[in-house]
């Protein structure tokens, strides 16, 4: 019993050790809460997004709940106003993290609309 | 002689005054399309279109085009290959010597050449009218840029950096005039149109053709406008005066 209770203790600090050694440390959001919990989003953000986009584009439905620009508005740094550019920046650091490739800024603005407008600091 | 068919006439009477309850909501559509709200789809109700006043179109005034690269995160075109959403245009008549200025982009054709030929349905017309192209599924194939009668349409070659919000765009995709969607969806003019009217020249005239009452509906019925190659009957939404 006391065996296993150790092997057990073994087990929660080795895998607190993990998670504090290899889980990436991203810039804090700027609103209070998000669309969804942080479980659902991580797991089903690709696919709220891949929704919304079809709506958005073909059929001209703004405002609606998941949108990227929303994102990147939040999730944005708060120096250069951009979720790209180190691995503390929002879908930089938890993409290389889960070596996920990230193309939707290929195309898309990776910082907010008052870094376009260059009232922050260009990321470099 | 044969007798009056008396029930067919009320028939009659009574669908007239059905329809005549049924164009009242048409009527309402036609004011709340201007500023859409969230959640909402664009309706096919609205046709929006443009009218260039060719005769207060000032010729070397650049307004239009430099808005557009603006609002667009265009940059300036400087060779034959640079994306160019909108271009000025000179006409010279060899004969009369009489010049015309004017902005060609895209077109918004009622039926537009490049939604015919695009083969994974990335060209597409928008339920009010506006032609665009879906990068996410945009091969770049520029089948559309050979169809265009207009030569609307931009083939991007190079990575693409300052992109703006609104308006994504990247290497590989082809893409053209928007009709800044995204400003019409908000309830706002083109950029192009607002820059015209801030240039002081008021050329570009923007609204939904199909609301009879709009500024543009009672011009194009009002004064003789021109769509530019009518022959090839695409029924463009941009329409010319003075050409």
């Amino acid at each position: 019993m006391r065996v296993m209770a150790a092997g057990l203790l073994a087990l929660a600090l080795a895998g607190a050790a993990w998670a504090g050694s290899r889980a990436p440390v991203l810039d804090a959001p700027r609103g209070e809460k998000c669309v969804e919990d942080a479980a659902t989003m991580r797991r089903s953000h690709m696919d709220f997004l891949r929704h919304q986009r079809d709506e958005t584009v073909h059929r001209g439905i703004r405002g609606a709940r998941h949108s990227l620009a929303g994102c990147v508005e939040c999730h944005a740094n708060a120096k250069d106003g951009a979720v790209l550019g180190s691995p503390s920046h929002f879908c930089q650091g938890c993409h290389a993290y889960a070596a996920v490739k990230l193309d939707c800024f290929e195309c898309h603005a990776s910082r907010t609309r008052a870094a376009q407008a260059g009232r922050q600091a260009r990321s470099p | 002689m044969n007798p009056i068919d008396t029930s067919r006439r009320a028939f009659l009477g009574r669908t007239a005054a059905f329809a005549g309850v049924a164009l009242a909501p048409g009527v309402l559509l036609y004011e709340f399309a201007a500023a859409r709200e969230a959640g909402q789809e664009a309706s096919a109700a609205v046709r929006w279109g443009m009218l260039v006043d060719t005769t207060r179109c000032a010729s070397g005034c650049t307004a239009c085009v430099d808005a557009c690269n603006a609002e667009h995160g265009v940059p300036k075109a400087s060779r034959p290959t640079d994306a160019q959403w909108i271009r000025k245009v000179e006409l010279k008549d060899l004969r009369t010597g009489a010049v015309r200025s004017a902005p060609v982009m895209c077109q918004h054709c009622a039926e537009p050449p490049c939604v015919d030929v695009c083969p994974t349905g990335a060209s597409f017309k928008r339920a009010d009218g506006i032609v665009l192209v879906d990068r996410h599924t945009c091969i770049g194939c520029r089948y559309c840029m050979m169809a265009c009668p207009y030569k609307a349409r931009s083939f991007v070659h190079e990575p693409t950096t300052g992109q703006k919000t609104d308006t994504p765009r990247g290497k590989g995709c082809v893409e053209s005039c928007n009709l800044c969607a995204h400003r019409v969806d908000r309830g706002e003019k083109p950029a192009c149109v607002d820059a015209c009217s801030a240039a002081g020249h008021r050329a570009i005239v923007f609204g939904d053709l199909n609301d009879p009452s709009s500024e543009i509906a009672l011009r194009v019925r009002s004064v003789a406008t021109s769509q530019l190659r009518a022959d090839l009957r695409t029924d463009n939404g941009v329409r010319y005066q003075g050409l």
